[in-house]
């Protein structure tokens, strides 16, 4: 499955830039939010079974079944750990990030 | 689960907090409702957080509403899609507590009146998160909030509980309306909040859903609890899953044996300072309240 696409080079130079109105495109993505994350989820894929709770409880739906795997889409996972402590299985742990 | 979920995301990059329950029902609901949606968000966490111009989240034709205003909205937009001749739209709102059950709730009755087809959701994090936490009607008793602070430094010595009133119950004044569709939810109850959203995309009148989706920064929980402690408070009997359907309500699930009230509450920081007899009030409130839910769904 194809992931949001995020535009960082999006810059606002002039007034003429801004929307006319108060609308915009919907789901404009110009940055990404691993930067709040102190903890990453990391799956093991042996363990995993593929129900899919972890995709479910996801407060921002970057948890994604592909090719027979659970994926994570880093840029965006704030490292909130649900899936980690939902995960009825008990394969996600949190690993602490170096910056 | 049987349900299809649609793949797509239509709440993403969003900047709500990590963890936040609110976050999870509107991402699933979107998720059922699909790509011919049409959403009212009033101001409030899921608009603040959805809308950080320029990075727009919602994948839908998303509009921010004035705050009092989600269900007058909600018919507009409605008749608006009939008028152009859109065909198998949904026309969903999502507003706080504070957004229902104080400011918004003359907007609602109004909508609930007129029957257009819509889906009203308020997802209650029992506050007023996005300003910083203050009281709501949906606040429970003894909940700390910056406008009912606990401490023996309050108010010139009087010690300070909490909230001193007990939370509106909003699945009672939508019934009252005979509305088409109502239900009580959870993020702690997945597999049946989608049912009852899936429910509702379906009904021909207006349908409201209420679903209870907690805070971790306003709750004072961690960001991996969100979860877990909305399955508490159904398990504790503090929180009810229930639908009104036709004149008739339905207990989904009859909790036989509650687990401890003392335990669910004491994991939250709002709630640290309760006493015993706090709790035990509590406790009574609790069993009150099933006494009636148990004799409407006879
Ligand atoms: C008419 C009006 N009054 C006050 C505000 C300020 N305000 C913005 S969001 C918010 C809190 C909303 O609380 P709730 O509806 O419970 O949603 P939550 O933020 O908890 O998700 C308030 C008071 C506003 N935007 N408009
Ligand atoms: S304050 Fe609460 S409701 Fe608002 S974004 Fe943060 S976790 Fe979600
Ligand atoms: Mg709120």
């Amino acid at each position: 499955m194809s992931r949001r696409k995020v535009d960082k080079t999006f810059k606002i130079s002039s007034i003429k830039d801004l929307p006319c109105g108060t609308y915009g495109k919907a789901m404009q993505l110009t940055e990404t939010m691993e930067g709040w994350r102190n903890e990453a989820p990391i799956i093991d894929e042996k363990t995993c079974s593929l129900c899919n709770w972890c995709y479910l409880v996801c407060p921002e739906g970057v948890i994604y079944q592909e090719d027979k795997k659970m994926k994570i889409d880093y840029r965006f996972c704030k490292g909130c750990g649900i899936c980690a402590k939902e995960c009825r299985k008990k394969c996600i742990i949190m690993e602490r990030e170096e910056k | 689960m049987k349900t299809k979920l649609e793949q797509e995301e239509y709440f993403y990059g969003h900047k709500g907090c990590a963890g936040c329950g609110g976050s999870i029902a509107v991402r699933l609901a979107l998720k059922v409702l699909g790509k011919n949606t049409l959403v009212v968000l009033p101001a409030g966490c899921m608009s603040a957080v959805g809308f950080v111009y320029p990075q727009l989240c919602f994948g839908v034709n998303a509009l921010i509403s004035p705050f009092a205003s989600t269900g007058a909205m909600l018919s507009g937009l409605y008749v608006g899609a009939k008028a152009l001749g859109l065909k198998d739209v949904n026309v969903v709102g999502f507003a706080g507590d504070g957004g229902t059950a104080d400011i918004g709730l003359q907007a609602l009755s109004g909508a609930i009146d007129r029957g257009d087809k819509i889906i009203y959701i308020c997802y209650d994090n029992e506050a007023y998160m996005n300003t910083g936490v203050q009281k709501s009607s949906l606040t429970p008793y003894g909940a700390k909030t910056t406008t009912t602070p606990a401490g023996d430094r309050i108010h010139g010595g009087t010690y300070g509980r909490g909230s001193t009133s007990v939370k509106k119950d909003m699945f009672d004044i939508v019934t009252a309306h005979n509305i088409a569709y109502a239900a009580t939810a959870s993020i702690g109850n997945i597999p049946d909040y989608i049912r009852k959203v899936e429910k509702a995309s379906k009904m021909q009148g207006t349908s409201y859903i209420h679903v209870a989706a907690p805070c971790p920064t306003g709750w004072g929980v961690e960001s991996s609890d969100t979860v877990a402690i909305a399955k508490e408070a159904i398990d504790c009997g503090l929180w009810y899953l229930a639908e009104y359907e036709d004149g008739e309500y339905t207990l989904n699930r009859d909790v036989k044996e509650f687990t401890s009230v003392k335990e669910y509450l004491k994991k939250q920081n709002r709630f640290k300072h309760l006493t015993d007899e706090d709790i035990v009030a509590i406790g009574c409130q609790r069993d009150k309240k099933w006494k009636s839910l148990r004799k409407k769904a006879q």
